[in-house]
């Protein structure tokens, strides 16, 4: 019988633990795909955080490195000096890269790190229960913000790849997500994208990907979700903000 | 004879660090150790290798991290403050079981404190190089030649048992300029890295370098394997100097530059016909218990010298665990004690056992 389907190589066997409707598993199967495909799961070295996908380490084939919070780009950054033929990858949320990391994030990417990240921005720290992170939207409703979050007292979000894609180290920075099939494979296109980047010797390419946290939004899958697009996209349009590759070097969809 | 060259303690440091195979440098600007960085800048990109200058403490010991993680032989610098926000990093190279060489050239603390020699990040050097159960590795340079050697000797130790290594040394010997020559060296069997994360390619199962355990009873094994590790570094790995050892009635411990400082001193007290002795520990962990204890038998009074409030002297004290009566001397803030106040102390304790 032919097979249609699989799980990719570089994803492992191991049950994951995410929620019921949590979109990291799609994320962990493109990335995985993606890595399958160009053929350097043997090469690649990844970088997990702190946070929801703490356990990524587990999840992929490749070697991994467990990164104190928001470090991830700072160890990325001495796995790939100490070995520049290999891939090294982060794969970090909204409060391991947007708030503890910010610092790390900033300079990995104007140093130009030939690194590739993804970014998982679901609005929420998912691992401790539900507080506000650095994107949380105004007004959302958190374990720390149980009136929404006051922009007046607790700061404005931050949109990560719009800063970023003012910095020249960076070769690429788009915002994706993963709701339907169509976004989907956007998604899958912008990760092996920054993947090839970092082959080409391109520099540091980061792909956000706006996910949902039904158990900490205290939504069903389907509403989390449609919330993602009700009241994520408008704040984060998705669309390429930076690429060195593209016709005039960048544009916005 | 081998050729000698006038070398400033931080120079040392770096020429050291690249003849045991460093090419790997992760740091951030700080008095007094920036010789030490500034020699890295300008050696590494002449030999093919990494000279970084990270965007904080925090993130150079990450960087740190991750070539170690890759396989290789990795240092960072710094001073006292720049230590604290190292310390993080440390935690996790310990719990990771990754080998790394860290420098502390000590400047006066807390805070900012002041920027001449302290000994006064010992207790943090020691003790607490981050939160959790765990070791490094000290060693205490007090002179050029010993800041060559000891470097050399801190990239074998740290790989051996898979450990973070410091050089704790201070501001005075990080600018200082002596002599150094380039001695031979033991061989240590070093073992091959075949837990680096630097890809599988195909070969073998995937590495995973972590320090996150669910289980309790998972980490508890671990902690209990790592410490029964340092077992066997405090066995093997204790190292003293021993000076005017052998008929000492008063033992003063002291290490780094202050024990420049007792050797006057002792001298002097000599002369004198006080039967005055030191014992410099090399090694600050393991600490050097052995020689304390050896000498505790004979000897009739240990004096502690320090910058530093009175820091070292605890494990003086526990070494000695009651046996002698044990004292302190220190000047604190970046002050270093003169041989004068050494030796008074030494004549008031002599003129106390009469």
């Amino acid at each position: 019988m032919a097979i249609v389907f699989e799980k990719p190589h570089a994803l492992s066997d191991v049950p994951l633990h995410y929620c019921p409707g949590c979109t990291h598993g799609i994320v962990h199967r493109l990335v995985a795909e993606v890595i399958d495909e160009l053929g350097i799961e043997g090469k690649t070295v990844g970088i997990a955080p702190v946070g929801c996908s703490v356990f990524a380490y587990n999840y992929f084939n490749c070697d991994m490195i467990e990164a104190p919070h928001g470090r991830a780009p700072a160890v990325a950054t001495g796995v790939k000096r100490a070995l520049p033929e290999n891939v090294v990858f982060t794969y970090q949320g909204d409060g391991d890269l947007a708030a503890i990391g910010t610092a790390e994030t900033v300079h990995a990417a104007t140093r130009g790190e030939n690194i590739t990240v993804i970014f998982i921005n679901n609005c929420i720290y998912g691992m401790t229960g539900g507080q506000m992170a650095p994107t949380s939207l105004p007004g959302q409703v958190t374990q720390t913000t149980p009136y929404g979050r006051d922009v007046k007292t607790a700061g404005n979000p931050i949109r990560v790849c719009e800063m970023l894609s003012t910095l020249d180290g960076v070769a690429l920075a788009q915002r994706v997500t993963v709701d339907c099939v169509k976004n989907v494979n956007i998604a899958k296109k912008a990760i092996r994208k920054a993947f090839e980047n970092q082959i080409e010797g391109r520099g540091y390419s980061i792909v956000e990907v706006l996910s949902t946290c039904p158990t900490n939004w205290g939504m069903t899958p389907n509403e989390a979700l449609q919330w993602l697009r009700d009241n994520m996209i408008p704040y984060y349009p998705l669309g390429v903000y930076k690429d060195v590759t593209a016709e005039g070097g960048s544009h916005h969809e | 004879m081998a050729e000698r060259v006038l070398m400033k303690g931080n120079e040392a440091l770096g020429e050291a660090a690249l003849q045991a195979g460093c090419r790997h440098f992760f740091g951030y600007p700080i008095t007094p150790q920036t010789e030490l960085a500034a020699y890295m800048a300008k050696r590494m990109p002449k030999i093919g290798g990494t000279y970084l200058q990270a965007e904080s403490e925090v993130a150079a010991i990450n960087m740190v991290l991750g070539a170690s993680s890759a396989g290789k032989r990795v240092l960072t610098s710094s001073s006292s403050p720049g230590i604290s926000l190292k310390t993080e990093g440390i935690s996790y190279i310990a719990g990771s079981d990754l080998p790394a060489v860290i420098v502390n050239v000590q400047r006066g603390g807390p805070g900012l404190g002041g920027i001449q020699p302290s000994q006064a990040d010992y207790w943090q050097a020691t003790k607490a190089t981050g939160h959790g159960d765990f070791q490094c590795i000290v060693l205490a340079p007090s002179t050029v030649q010993e800041m060559f050697d000891l470097m050399m000797d801190a990239f074998d130790l740290a790989d051996l048992y898979r450990t973070p290594t410091m050089i704790l040394a201070d501001g005075a010997l990080g600018q200082m300029m002596e002599p150094v020559e380039v001695k031979e060296r033991p061989k240590r069997d070093i073992p091959e890295k075949t837990w680096a994360a630097n890809g599988h390619q195909g070969k073998r199962k995937h590495n995973v370098i972590n320090s996150l355990y669910m289980s309790p009873y998972d980490l508890e094994r671990l902690i209990k394997e790592r410490f029964a590790r340092y077992d066997v570094i405090k066995e093997k790995e204790q190292r003293a100097e021993l000076y005017n050892m052998e008929d000492a009635d008063i033992v003063i411990v002291a290490y780094g530059a202050t024990s420049r400082v007792a050797k006057s001193a002792v001298k002097e007290a000599r002369a004198k016909g006080i039967k005055a002795g030191i014992i410099r520990p090399i090694t600050l962990w393991p600490f050097p218990n052995d020689a304390i204890q050896q000498a505790a038998k004979t000897a009739k009074h240990f004096l502690a010298v320090e910058m530093s409030m009175g820091q070292m002297v605890d494990d003086v004290r526990l070494a000695v665990n009651g046996v002698k009566p044990v004292s302190f001397l220190g000047r604190t803030g970046g002050v270093i004690p003169t041989p004068a106040e050494v030796l008074h102390e030494i004549e008031t304790i002599a003129g106390g056992l009469k």
